[in-house]
């Protein structure tokens, strides 16, 4: 007995992760689970008089406009993250490596939006692209989800790009200089590599952000449907079981990427 | 930063720290501006611009016309009407903020100091989750709490369950908080720890000679950091949030502020000034607490 609890005292933590990762995972679970749900109306209970079907797996695309709402969502992330990566690593660069007058206040305007809740940010931009913007011809849909992704994702991005800056040593950019680099060169092949996972961090991070935002989404979108828009309208009828299918498509798709991604970069540092 | 100190007052043209100095302030400037322009122009406007809407007032008998104005008593009726919803948000916002914290805690610890070489593979089961929608994931916990689920049945066999079930309570909405945001508890927490010296660790346990401890002396003070950050990232978003309300919830006893002001905003004629007051009023209450809280417990860097 004695064993037993001083085996459990030890494990302690290692047991209790894996519970709390049991935890996370369920839902995944029970996603994965209804998409083979043979439902008459509502995909919200289990039909146990029908077993469980194929059909929705070998037509994802079948509930009318998933696909289209799955197709705005990647266009959305893809150029949300490229532009909040480029203008986040900018400002990043300024706020390690440069002096400059107005440093606090633009900590301050990094800072702010992260902290104010997403249901403020889309309250504010609704109202500045319906009083403002629609005069010189913006009209609520597509190009102002892009605009408010960016805006959210800029913070992220500056803060974990910051971060790695902050704990390079600066004493490879000096070999370089050291070694006859000019500023240029130190830049491209010194400091830019040694920067290149942060900035990749960020962009992933920005990615996962825009791709899974609702909450801004809603207030900004118009008629314009995002995959996550698609999922909780579509609630209020009885969620297609195809939704199921693509968002468990979209999480294993997503693991293997970064367990590629992990190889990749393993094997490029041991070399 | 060094200057000349010898041969006189170096002559600003032609001393080169100053002319590196200037250079280097041209860059900042350059590089900064058009991040800056994004988040001045889609950011500081539209805030400014929505604390005007919060002060219009209603043209008398046309409701959703309004005419510019300093009416300050937007606030008072909104709160008036709203306050248990605003109370109830930041409640709720507290307990799921707790409730990860409990729960993010042994894992983070767990990731970076017992895992081994099964660390990234603990990291990326944090991370992965998020990749299937979160309005999926907390449509399944709908389906897993539901009045014929598994949880719910067995709690009712047992008699814990007095009310019968758990959806459209608000035991459901701080679970489905909990839940939603406890990876951004994890990861920083769990970015502190890592940075942590294992050898302070050990070095604890020889002085104090007992884990508990240790823990409390050495291991927690070291991650408070992470902690900070990561009780502002969970309780930021939870406090704010509609959807769990929305879709774990109840029409009357459940809902937060954020279901307030997505009404106001969209299905109530004339709601606008009564929403971007309850909007601001949550921007103000979390940025006061978040104020306090970091100057409580802050250190120099937050994220």
């Amino acid at each position: 007995m004695r064993t037993v609890t001083r085996w459990i005292g030890d494990r302690f933590a290692m047991i209790a992760a894996i519970l709390v990762l049991f935890y996370l995972f369920l839902p995944v679970l029970y996603t994965f689970i209804f998409s083979f749900n043979d439902y008459r109306k509502s995909n919200i209970t289990w039909n146990s008089n029908a077993g469980p079907t194929l059909k929705h797996w070998e037509n994802p695309c079948g509930a009318p406009g998933i696909c289209d709402s799955l197709v705005t969502s990647l266009q959305v992330g893809l150029l949300a993250t490229f532009v909040a990566t480029v203008l986040g690593t900018m400002i990043a660069f300024a706020m390690v490596r440069h002096r400059f007058r107005g440093k606090a206040a633009s900590d301050l305007l990094v800072f702010v939006p992260m902290a104010t809740p997403e249901i403020v940010l889309g309250a504010s931009l609704l109202t500045i692209f319906v009083q403002g913007f629609s005069q010189v011809g913006l009209r609520l849909g597509f190009w102002t989800i892009v605009i408010a992704h960016i805006m959210f994702c800029l913070s992220f991005v500056v803060v974990t790009v910051r971060a790695r800056l902050q704990s390079l040593d600066p004493r490879m950019e000096e070999a370089a200089q050291d070694l006859y680099a000019g500023p240029g060169e130190t830049f491209w092949r010194v400091t830019l590599p040694l920067v290149l996972p942060g900035i990749v961090g960020a962009a992933m991070l920005a990615f996962s952000l825009s791709f899974d935002d609702f909450i801004i989404t809603n207030f900004v979108s118009g008629d314009t449907s995002t995959f996550p828009k698609f999922v909780y309208v579509s609630y209020l009828r009885g969620i297609p079981a195809q939704a199921n299918v693509i968002g468990f498509s979209l999480f294993v798709i997503a693991v293997l990427l970064v367990v590629v991604g992990q190889r990749v970069a393993s094997s490029r540092t041991s070399k | 930063m060094t200057t000349a100190t010898a041969g006189g007052p170096p002559s600003p043209a032609t001393d080169p720290d100053v002319a590196e100095g200037r250079r280097s302030r041209r860059i900042a400037y350059l590089l900064l501006l058009p991040g800056v322009l994004w988040l001045v122009v889609f950011f500081v406007v539209p805030v400014v611009q929505l604390f005007t809407v919060s002060l219009q007032s209603d043209y008398p008998g046309a409701p959703g016309y309004y005419y510019r104005d300093v009416n300050f008593s937007n606030y008072v009726d909104a709160l008036v009407e709203f306050w248990p919803h605003m109370l109830r948000s930041l409640l709720f916002g507290a307990l799921a903020t707790f409730f990860a914290f409990v729960l993010a805690y042994p894992l983070a610890y767990a990731m970076a100091f017992k895992a081994g070489r099964w660390r990234s593979v603990m990291l990326i089961c944090v991370i992965a989750p998020f990749f299937t929608s979160f309005i999926l994931r907390t449509i399944a916990w709908r389906q897993i709490l539901a009045d014929d689920g598994v949880v719910a049945s067995v709690l009712t066999s047992l008699h814990l369950l007095p009310g019968g079930r758990i959806t459209e309570t608000w035991v459901a909405v701080v679970a489905g908080l909990t839940y939603n945001f406890l990876p951004f508890m994890v990861l920083p927490i769990y970015a502190s720890l890592e940075r942590a010296d294992p050898r302070v660790i050990e070095a604890g346990g020889d002085l104090y000679a007992n884990g508990m401890t240790t823990f409390a002396r050495v291991t927690l003070p070291m991650s408070m950091p992470g902690v900070l950050a990561g009780t502002l990232l969970t309780f930021i978003p939870a406090s704010g949030d509609y959807v769990n309300a929305e879709l774990l919830g109840s029409d009357r006893s459940t809902k937060m502020v954020g279901n307030v002001i997505e009404s106001q905003f969209f299905k109530v004629p004339g709601g606008y000034d009564t929403a971007a007051a309850l909007s601001f009023t949550l921007m103000a209450m979390i940025l006061v607490l978040v104020f306090f809280y970091v100057r409580r417990f802050g250190t120099e860097e937050l994220v």
